[in-house]
């Protein structure tokens, strides 16, 4: 597949951008302006940018929570996620919830639930009803290899596959959950291995190789929009960082991520775009300097934004209120 | 006016709303082709169509879930629980998803899971329990549970129009020991709203579901002592109808409250809690919770009687009370 000029910058874009977004987190993190803990997707980037950018407007992402370049990607601004980690007012959710939390439908954007693969079954909802409604949308549901151990990641796939509903699922297969590492979450060499199992058409990918990940997401998604069901990807990648920002990873053997720091997806785009002479440095550097005044930007208005009251903790627990006499 | 079960009006209220919009329809175990495990959606697949009717695989967390991602993008599913015993398998999707979508996010929900629940069948342990103690510390969720058949059809009709996630709790064993006369027009009944069963003077009698008949028996060999029972019909479990169950305790000072669900931190604990709370000063006596043993449900008969409160047991309650 062919992907445009135009298309290849923005990629690099939004890799930059959720890079040096997460990058500035874990500081933010380091000196105690963020709520809670920080989660990031450093080094496995190239996954959500890549299956993000692949979708379209009318479509639906049911991310999981290393995927910072879905939210960007779907027009949710730097400045709301800034300000949704500060707990602000002016986050994406109200300080209701923290972090990757992230979800809006004006931009078509599920909530990501902490239980790990709920996105799964709730995914293929949409997609249900994307199929009974005889419209041509299609929904990307992402978890991690962790997730592929819970129920709901074997239910979602076996309710989309017996229906061949509109769906793509997607792995970010970063070698750890938490501190377990893969093979003592399953006893098969590939994630992909279990989608099989429901009848779903499955591949892996270099999950560091953005080109990969978004032809490969590309082409699955207009398979299900034209009626052919399903497909399993899973990109294979590796968590550069701790589980959370807090962790320093040293159950991570150091050679392991000697080994992964050299197939940066950063990098890799970068080498790639240059080889094939689709950019010249300027424009790279052009992109970097974007990004670093979009994100100054987005922490000051986070800064500069208000707290929400503690009574606007009591709004909002019903679409329908009860009604009072 | 004419008269159906509370099977039929179950029945009604879902024909008649996936008639008037076409985002509703129904999702579960055989609901399509065999009209479901107790008949409730007979007729529909031929009626509605084999997509609109969904037979799924035996896989409650995965349609539950299924359902919440239907609801984001606009439909308005309806759940159907085979029995109410395996909503344990949903538990996830309906507490960690379900109900806080719109807190979390402002993503409105709009559900109806109908949970065919309580015994007096024969069903033993995983086929006659009351769930809505499961959620009834969930934030974000509303449960209902109709005791007649106007009811039945009115808060399920509200249930479906509602933008929240509802438990709809259905006794199975109203089903088709129940009828009544009920409006051919098209009416709701407000979700949050108790109603007053039985008006009396002497002694409140709170309760819901199928314990509301068993509380009208109790009334009716209480009378003949001379002893008028209230009987109030909580309909909403959550959120409670307080300002009900407040006026109530206010008129006859004193308080019965009746569940088949297990008595330990179920609605009881609660509603005795409320009262306590807000209006001490007009009880005369202790608040007495009547309920279900705190076991799982025995599936012999004798047992079974026992472990549910029967009519003879509200009364030893009540005549306890009156001596105060």
């Amino acid at each position: 597949m062919d992907i445009k000029r135009e298309d290849l910058l923005q990629l690099y874009y939004y890799l930059k951008l959720t890079r040096r977004l997460e990058d500035r987190v874990t500081s933010l993190y380091h000196q105690g302006k963020i709520l809670g803990g920080a989660w990031t997707s450093n080094g496995t980037e190239a996954v959500s940018v890549g299956y993000g950018y692949a979708l379209e407007k009318d479509d639906i992402a049911a991310p999981y929570f290393r995927d910072m370049g879905v939210f960007l990607i779907r027009g949710i601004s730097a400045k709301r996620i800034m300000a949704q980690y500060m707990g602000k007012k002016t986050g994406v959710t109200g300080g209701k919830e923290g972090n990757v939390h992230i979800g809006d439908l004006n931009f078509g954007v599920f909530a990501f639930p902490s239980h790990l693969a709920d996105n799964y079954p709730v995914g293929t909802g949409a997609a249900l009803a994307f199929k009974m409604r005889g419209e041509k949308r299609v929904v990307a549901a992402c978890t991690g290899d962790g997730g592929t151990s819970r129920g709901d990641f074997h239910e979602g796939m076996n309710f989309a596959g017996v229906r061949k509903l509109p769906i793509v699922f997607i792995c970010n297969n970063n070698q750890y959950a938490y501190t377990t590492p893969l093979r003592l979450q399953m006893a098969i060499k590939n994630v992909a291995e279990r989608a099989l199992a429901y009848g779903i058409p499955s591949k892996f990918v270099d999950g560091n190789n953005i080109v990969e990940v978004y032809t490969a997401a590309k082409e699955a998604y207009e398979i299900a929009r034209n009626g052919g069901g399903p497909t399993f990807i899973e990109c294979k990648t590796m968590r550069m960082h701790g589980h959370s920002e807090h962790d320093s990873a040293k159950y991570v053997p150091r050679e392991l991520l000697e080994e992964w720091k050299k197939k940066d997806p950063i990098l890799n785009m970068e080498k790639y775009l240059m080889e094939n002479n689709i950019v010249k440095k300027e424009e790279l550097d052009g992109v970097e300097s974007r990004v670093k005044k979009e994100i100054e930007e987005a922490e000051s208005f986070a800064e500069e934004s208000p707290y929400p009251n503690p009574e606007d903790g009591l709004n909002g627990l019903y679409a329908t209120p009860i009604e009072e006499e | 006016m004419k008269e159906v079960t509370y099977l039929e009006a179950i029945k009604e209220a879902m024909d008649e709303e996936m008639a008037r919009d076409s985002n509703v329809f129904i999702l579960g175990e055989d609901v399509g082709v065999y009209g479901g495990a107790f008949r409730v959606t007979e007729g529909f697949y031929e009626k509605y169509g084999e997509w609109r009717v969904l037979d799924t695989p035996l896989s409650e967390s995965g349609f539950t879930g299924a359902a919440i991602g239907a609801a984001l993008v606009g439909m308005r599913p309806i759940v159907e629980m085979q029995f109410a015993d395996f909503i344990s398998c949903a538990f996830d999707q309906l507490v960690s998803v379900a109900a806080k979508n719109h807190y979390r996010w402002g993503a409105a929900t709009p559900i109806v899971v109908r949970a065919p629940y309580g015994g007096n069948i024969h069903g033993g342990p995983f086929h006659s329990q009351c769930i809505e103690g499961f959620f009834f510390n969930v934030p974000g969720l509303k449960i209902v549970a109709p005791s007649t058949v106007y009811d039945a059809k009115g808060l399920l009709k509200a249930a479906i129009r509602d933008n929240d996630p509802v438990i709809y709790c259905e006794h199975k064993y109203l089903y088709r020991r129940i009828k009544d006369s009920i409006p051919e027009e098209d009416y709701t009944v407000l979700i949050g709203k108790a109603r007053i069963a039985l008006e009396g003077k002497d002694v409140s009698i709170i309760t819901y579901g199928a314990m509301v008949h068993t509380a009208l028996e109790a009334a009716r060999m209480l009378k003949e002592n001379g002893v008028s029972c209230e009987i109030i019909d909580l309909r909403t479990i959550l959120p409670l109808d307080k300002k009900s169950i407040l006026n109530t305790v206010k008129k006859t000072n004193k308080v019965v409250i009746l569940h088949e669900q297990t008595k330990t931190g179920g609605v009881g604990a609660e509603v005795s809690a409320l009262i306590s709370e807000y209006c001490f000063d007009y009880l005369d006596g202790p608040i007495i919770r009547v309920a279900a043993t705190d076991t799982p449900v025995p599936y012999s008969a004798q047992m079974e009687e026992a472990f549910i409160p029967q009519p003879k047991d509200v009364i030893s309650a009540v005549e306890k009370l009156m001596r105060y």
